[in-house]
């Protein structure tokens, strides 16, 4: 018996490492605290009805963002693991497949796990508030969104610790994924983690479709939309027509190395090359639903600090508009090696240097925001203005890949990976930080500490060029991506000693924010009014923290920056409109089924892994059944009457 | 025809304009709730024809790669296939009677038009079902080469959309009868109807690209 259970934990667990040791322990010890910790202060209660069942939009952008910094600490501790092992010629600190696991689960996390819902809890805190909305159109589907994302990432986690890590690059490609190169249960945590968090971000992207087109505030024309609203719409529609491709090819791979099929084997008349291509139709629009609405911070941002209207709306739309439509059609440049002949090549290199031409539109109109606006350089302005040579160098690089016959030389070098890290940190990281650190008060009601917040971005900044710059030239010196270390002759040390040093620069700059974080929750200190930052759109106009109905009394909004051209009007001394009278307000009750149904997808997704039926199938009934109990409760909404609302308001807004 | 459904759906509710706040109040927020349900429901089949369609694309790149094993023109029997397309179109005929049914106010009528549909549904998953026994028998399952796989899977899918379509159809046909017909209700009756004649138009692409075109 004791025998038996040995041996199906050393199946079970992933053993031999003392690495992957080290975090067992301390993933356990963190579990047994966090259980005794809300078991002692008596918390579980309110855990569950005031988090894990809420379907209040702000709550779940909260989580979505708490879940991604987590996971940017994971993803974050991985790259500097690859960067210490590449410090130094022939180190033996990780092995080869170790490495393999490790650049696999950096790259997945960090797109799937951390940007996308990074993104999410933005999209989750801004765009109602920002529309005069009180919550988003479909809150049940939100809650739902939130913890598919959850429990996908969670099962693809655990294979950290539990079965072992997929290792065939984050985008899976076959042979190598199929059973034949991935025997292991790693490649099987990919499938699941990634598509039950899939189908969350698919929900998210329809939820905020019908939020943006249908929920905005009287008044509110599309083209009075602030910009980051415009950037989430083409953020979502961009992910309705991406995420189901994704599923598909997923689902391809599960069923070649679930049930034998030949879909992408090399044997039986399968097609590999067709994996990359269906891959990377998703996983190109993917890189663009995640820049898009950073361009829109940005642009919030710049018109913010400037105390000026953005430059060229009505251009910066179309920019958003033609990138979402152009990201289709560049999906080949990620493979122009694949020998599909001159005339596909040349159509993809075309489209793929077209696509430059909206981006740098926008840099144009943020540069002529700025020009002659009365700047200021608060913590979110500095991350825009670091943004804007960062994200020009990358997108020229960028320009510099998409040359077919050049990118034969480029290809899966270390230039590549220079050049997506620059895209993606100089753009993405950037732009979500410039977010968190604008809409943080909004979220919760005080500021972050300044001075903490600049050191982190000096650290991040310097830290990015120290790391990235020299990838460049390693790549141009015949360095390859991937590889798990390299020899003496080679001359590639002295560079990547320094960008080693790069990466440990941010990493300091990452311990910088959560000490920043830490030190202003210590010294809380809350903002006087909901306009800490003199802004311009709707989520200004309300207290912040925002109450749970977000506005009192529906906004009737007149022009685009609505807000601060209302404060203009009351400072010029023009007389308001009386405020209609408060009505009972139409709120959405709590739901513990998208809990109850994500855990289930967890256990169905489990139980696939590891080929248990008897895990699966009622993983699946559970999926079911909540399907159905939410079918079947028609009671499903509440109102909360006039009075608690005046009491509520009177309370949030002093004696005003 | 789906024009028509939504634009019963959505003309519910804004005709009283002018009755009293609180009362008025409640009926407004629901349909403006149902009518975005609706249309949450339209971008919901958005993404599930880019699924079929990347589905019919595997196929068609895959179509002639049997691998020396079974092609389908030996093993596919087109007579049960044409029946079974029948009966789908049948089916998706009277579940627009279903909801001309239901815009008349005739409940009982609603859910027998409903009921049959649903049998002819099950009817059109039990002749799947029998032909993929059948496929099998003869030497092709799922792993047999990459054309077989990609048939199984894309007709596997819309076969999972249909019967998917079943259990909730059966789900409603319940709440029906507890609950009549309301805005609720009727919009619940609205996007099913939608689905199951969206997976007809699917069904058609199917007879076409893999049946017709792999067979003749």
């Amino acid at each position: 018996m004791l025998d038996k259970i040995k041996e199906f934990a050393s199946e079970f667990f992933v053993t031999g490492d003392p690495l992957i040791l080290g975090a067992q322990v301390s993933i356990a010890l963190s579990v047994v605290a966090i259980v005794f910790v809300l078991t002692f202060f008596k918390k579980w209660r309110w855990l569950w009805t005031e988090w894990l069942t809420s379907v209040d939009h702000k709550k779940i952008g909260i989580m979505y963002i708490i879940a991604s910094i987590l996971m940017l600490f994971r993803g974050g501790v991985d790259a500097l693991l690859m960067r210490l092992q590449l410090a130094a010629p022939q180190l033996e600190f990780l092995e080869a497949e170790h490495y393999n696991q490790i650049f696999t689960t950096h790259g997945v996390i960090m797109i799937l796990f951390m940007a996308m819902p990074l993104m999410f809890g933005l999209f989750n805190i801004v765009v109602p508030l920002m529309i005069g909305a009180r919550d988003v159109a479909f809150p049940f589907l939100n809650s739902l969104s939130f913890w598919m994302f959850f429990f996908g990432a969670m099962l693809f986690n655990v294979s950290f610790i539990i079965g072992g890590s997929p290792d065939a690059g984050w985008l899976a490609y076959p042979p190598l994924s199929e059973l034949s190169g991935s025997p292991g249960l790693g490649q099987d945590f990919y499938i699941w983690g990634i598509q039950i968090s899939g189908i969350g971000s698919l929900a998210t992207g329809i939820n905020f479709i019908v939020t943006i087109l249908k929920m905005r505030a009287p008044g509110m024309t599309l083209m009075k939309m602030p910009m980051f609203v415009w950037s989430v719409l083409s953020s979502c529609i961009t992910i309705i027509f991406a995420f189901p491709i994704l599923t598909v090819t997923l689902f391809l791979l599960f069923i070649d190395r679930y049930l034998g099929a030949h879909f992408f084997t090399l044997d039986g008349g399968g097609n590999p090359m067709m994996y990359i291509n269906l891959i990377w139709m998703w996983g190109h629009p993917e890189v663009y639903i995640v820049i898009l609405p950073a361009f829109g911070i940005f642009s919030e941002i710049v018109s913010a600090f400037s105390k000026k209207k953005l430059f060229g709306y009505k251009s910066m739309v179309f920019a958003l508009m033609s990138i979402s439509f152009f990201s289709f059609f560049t999906w080949a440049h990620h493979f122009f090696t694949m020998g599909s002949g001159a005339n596909v090549n040349a159509f993809f290199a075309l489209t793929t240097m077209l696509i430059a031409i909206p981006t740098g539109v926008k840099v144009f109109n943020w540069l002529f925001t700025m020009y002659r606006g009365r700047l200021s350089f608060p913590t979110p302005m500095m991350w825009t203005v670091a943004f804007i040579p960062c994200f020009v160098i990358g997108g020229m690089t960028g320009v510099l890949l998409s040359v077919a016959p050049a990118d034969f030389q480029f290809h899966n070098s270390y230039f590549l990976i220079a050049h997506f890290h620059q895209v993606l940190i100089g753009g993405v990281v950037f732009g979500y930080f410039a977010g968190l650190y604008y809409w943080w008060p909004k979220m919760f009601g005080f500021k972050l500490h300044e001075g903490l917040g600049k050191w982190a971005f000096w650290f991040w900044n310097i830290g990015f060029y120290v790391c990235f710059m020299p990838q460049y030239a390693l790549g141009l010196m015949g360095m390859t991506r991937r590889v798990n270390t390299y020899d003496f002759d080679m001359g590639w040390q002295p560079l990547n000693v320094v960008s080693t040093v790069g990466g440990f620069l941010m990493g300091i700059a990452f311990l910088f924010q959560i000490w920043q974080i830490a030190h202003s929750i210590k010294f809380f200190k809350k903002v006087d009014n909901g306009d800490n930052w003199d802004g311009r759109t709707l989520e200004w106009s309300i207290p912040s923290p925002a109450p749970l109905y977000n506005f009192a009394r529906i906004p009737q909004v007149q022009s685009q920056d609505d807000w601060w051209e209302t404060k203009q009007r009351r400072a010029a001394g023009e007389p308001e409109p009386a405020p209609a009278p408060l009505e009972p307000i139409h709120m959405p009750k709590n739901s513990g089924i998208p809990f109850i149904m994500s855990v289930c997808w967890f256990v169905l997704g489990f139980g696939l892994v590891w080929d248990w039926l008897w895990m699966a199938i009622p993983g699946f009934l559970g999926v079911v059944a909540c399907l159905l109990a939410r079918s079947f409760t028609y009671d499903t909404d509440y109102y909360i009457p006039v009075d608690e609302v005046e009491r509520t308001e009177a309370a949030l807004r002093g004696s005003k | 025809m789906a024009h028509a459904i939504s634009k019963t759906a959505g003309a519910h509710g804004g005709g009283d304009q002018g009755g009293h706040h609180d009362e008025h109040h409640g009926h407004h927020d629901h349909h403006d709730q149902e009518s975005m349900k609706m249309f949450g429901f339209w971008l919901f089949l958005i993404t599930d024809v880019i699924l079929f369609g990347t589905l019919f694309a595997t196929f068609v790149v895959l179509r002639f790669n049997t691998a020396a094993g079974p092609t389908p023109g030996e093993l596919i029997e087109l007579n049960g296939i044409i029946i079974s397309t029948f009966i789908l179109l049948t089916s998706s005929f009277t579940s627009g009677i279903a909801v001309l049914e239901m815009n008349r106010g005739n409940k009982r009528g609603l859910i027998l038009w409903l009921a049959i549909t649903a049998l002819l549904g099950a009817s059109f998953i039990g002749l799947e079902v029998t032909e993929f026994i059948h496929l099998v028998h003869e030497g092709a399952n799922i792993g047999t080469s990459a054309y077989w796989s990609a048939f199984f899977t894309l007709v596997g899918t819309h076969g999972l959309h249909v019967s998917v379509g079943l259990v909730w159809m059966v789900a409603l046909m319940l709440q029906l009868s507890r609950r009549g017909i309301t805005p609720v209700t009727k919009r619940k009756v609205s996007i099913i109807s939608l689905y199951w004649h969206f997976l007809d138009v699917v069904w058609i692409f199917v007879f076409t690209i893999v049946y017709l075109m792999g067979v003749m």
